[in-house]
């Protein structure tokens, strides 16, 4: 793929606070309508370097440019055509789903109809309940509608299904293909290299403030195997996630 | 994506969604309201009546003469009957019973009654009102046949607006219904916004930040008028609430109360920048308002405190909006009457904001 399909182009990315570099010259392209990961142990900088493109903190030096647009110059053209999912964001106090969902079309400026962003994310159910009263799964799938109110070109997701049962894990990896299906640009951060694997088609590790690898995750896992790397254990066709999943059903539950 | 934003429809989107969150706010709603009305409801009920100097008969006093008619007649002397001695006596050595009396017929004849008082140290004040009246009642009824030969005593009273409790206590209630809604509620809002990154998720979105703070602005504005006017009508309808020009009034009522509310967000927005922990916005917040509570003629007259608290009392923001507001209301003084005050209150504004601009945090 060449560069031309870049949707988001980062180069020598830099950000230093009073007493560290949380970001030390990162540089990685995103491409139209892939699902790109951002994996590394906590405190590697991958949420900093995500609130840089998504234009909520600004860089120390670098360059980078979503869709065209400067990050620091044209932020508000950017803003208008990105989705940003944060970790443990909250919502307006005091508000059902409809209409913190007619809050957002309002901030993002466009007309949108609340129960259909809610039915695409399966929450027309819970149209009148408070954000404070949904289960993590629910939290999660109301915080990704709110990023689709805006029709996004690409969407931000950090850390989306960290705390959720493997029902609802799954059920979010299989709401997020389907919004990639439609046509938009993923990038999202996680700690599940099982998630990494079945969702993103390419993924960059982040350590220490740098890239030391970034391929699809089979490249990587093939380098990995060439290099002579061996399991320790034989790996089984199933594994326990499989085993508990099969018990409890893959169908999702009103709670989740 | 072609179609240009706009910030106005953000701002409005952002005012209802915080106007909807205040109305369900149970501490906006009972600061706003339901405080304001119970102090209302409470000297609207006690108000009125005026003084009222308690008089016993003495047992065994004779019922039926002029004087005790008289009495009775008056709207200051309340005549408690069917007291034994000693319940009488306990009552004034307390001061529960203001004075004595008791009335006999004069076995020989002229003047027709003998009258003795007994009055109470424990109650100087009322038993001089007593006294005074006693003595005009006395002069009437001995001079009822005789021509003055000295000077003859002509009264006449003006015929003047009522002024009662309520119009002296309301004003002071929505003040302070304003002071809290702004200082508590800003504070409040803009503390939790930023810690629990609402603010943040915001500014993922094209909004700015003056769209938010205007939102909001707007928001707390028309809830508190709101408030406002549903005290002032509750207080004229129930109360006799004195509104000058009535619907005049009102609305010169409501510009002054923006102003005021506008500068009481401001402290609201300080409160928000410095506070470390939502714990610790209620300590702060009542640091600005208690003092103003106390000190700036909600309950009573500033002119009641001693001259030493008088200049504190004068350069707060609250005594001048209680004054103009009183001066609105019950005077019918027109805006341009109270440009002192508001003039006042403007420059508070200016200074509060100034500091705000300088710890207001957003995230």
């Amino acid at each position: 793929m060449d560069n031309t399909n870049a949707i988001i182009s980062v180069k020598n990315l830099v950000k230093s606070y009073d007493d560290f570099t949380a970001v030390q010259g990162i540089s990685f392209d995103v491409y139209k309508n892939e699902i790109f990961g951002l994996l590394g142990p906590n405190g590697a900088g991958k949420t900093t370097t995500l609130e840089i493109i998504e234009t909520l903190r600004e860089k120390t030096s670098g360059e980078i440019t979503v869709d065209g647009f400067d990050v620091t110059r044209e932020a508000s053209k950017i803003k208008r055509i990105i989705g940003v999912q944060l970790q443990a964001a909250g919502y307006y106090p005091n508000l059902n789903l409809v209409e913190l969902m007619e809050l957002f079309s309002g901030l993002y400026g466009v007309d949108i109809k609340p129960m259909e962003m809610l039915a695409k994310v399966n929450l027309q159910d819970k149209a009148k309940a408070k954000y404070k009263a949904l289960s993590g799964g629910q939290k999660q799938r109301f915080s990704i509608a709110t990023t689709l109110i805006n029709s996004p070109k690409i969407i931000f997701l950090d850390e989306p299904t960290t705390g959720l049962d493997p029902q609802a894990r799954r059920n979010l990896w299989d709401l997020i293909i389907d919004i990639r299906n439609q046509g938009t640009t993923v990038v999202i951060t996680t700690h599940y290299m099982d998630e990494a694997e079945q969702l993103c088609d390419r993924v960059a590790f982040v350590e220490r403030g740098q890239i030391i690898a970034l391929d699809t995750p089979d490249n990587l896992i093939d380098q990995l195997v060439s290099s002579g790397f061996e399991r320790k254990k034989e790996v089984k066709k199933a594994n326990l996630e499989d085993v508990f999943i099969n018990l409890t059903g893959k169908e999702w539950r009103e709670d989740n | 994506m072609s179609t240009s934003y706009n910030h106005n429809k953000a701002t409005l989107a952002l005012a209802k969604a915080s106007f909807r969150s205040i109305m369900r706010s149970p501490s906006a709603v009972v600061f706003t309201l339901a405080f304001p009305l119970i102090f209302i409801l409470v000297f609207g009920f006690l108000g009125g009546s005026g003084i009222k100097v308690d008089v016993a008969i003495a047992p065994g006093s004779d019922l039926r003469n002029p004087v005790i008619s008289a009495l009775e007649a008056s709207s200051v002397i309340h005549l408690l009957r069917d007291k034994t001695s000693e319940e009488i006596n306990a009552a004034l050595q307390k001061g529960n019973i203001d004075a004595q009396i008791d009335i006999q017929k004069n076995p020989s004849g002229k003047p027709a009654f003998l009258t003795s008082v007994k009055y109470t140290s424990a109650s100087v004040d009322k038993g001089n009102i007593l006294k005074s009246v006693l003595n005009n009642l006395f002069y009437t009824l001995n001079a009822k046949d005789v021509m003055p030969t000295v000077a003859q005593l002509n009264e006449s009273t003006v015929q003047g607006r009522i002024y009662r409790r309520i119009d002296f206590i309301l004003p002071g209630q929505l003040g302070f219904s304003l002071l809290s809604t702004g200082v508590f509620g800003t504070a409040f809002i803009f503390f939790s916004l930023r810690q629990n990154l609402v603010i943040k998720r915001f500014f993922a979105t094209p909004v700015r930040r003056s769209s938010i703070v205007f939102g909001e602005g707007i928001a707390r504005i028309g809830f508190a008028l709101l408030g406002a006017v549903f005290i002032i009508v509750v207080g004229h309808y129930f109360f006799h609430f004195t509104l000058i020009h009535g619907i005049i009034t009102i609305l010169n009522m409501l510009i002054l109360s923006t102003i005021g509310l506008i500068v009481f967000m401001g402290f609201g927005f300080v409160v928000s920048g410095i506070a470390k922990s939502e714990s610790t916005i209620p300590p702060i917040s009542n640091i600005i308002t208690l003092p103003q509570f106390l000190l700036s003629g909600t309950f009573f007259s500033i002119d009641a405190f001693p001259a030493w608290l008088q200049p504190i009392s004068r350069a707060l923001p609250l005594t001048y909006l209680n004054d103009a507001m009183r001066k609105v209301a019950f005077e019918g003084a027109g805006l341009w009457d109270v440009k002192q005050q508001i003039v006042i209150m403007v420059i508070w504004g200016i200074g509060v904001y100034a500091v705000a601009v300088k710890v207001f945090k957003w995230e």
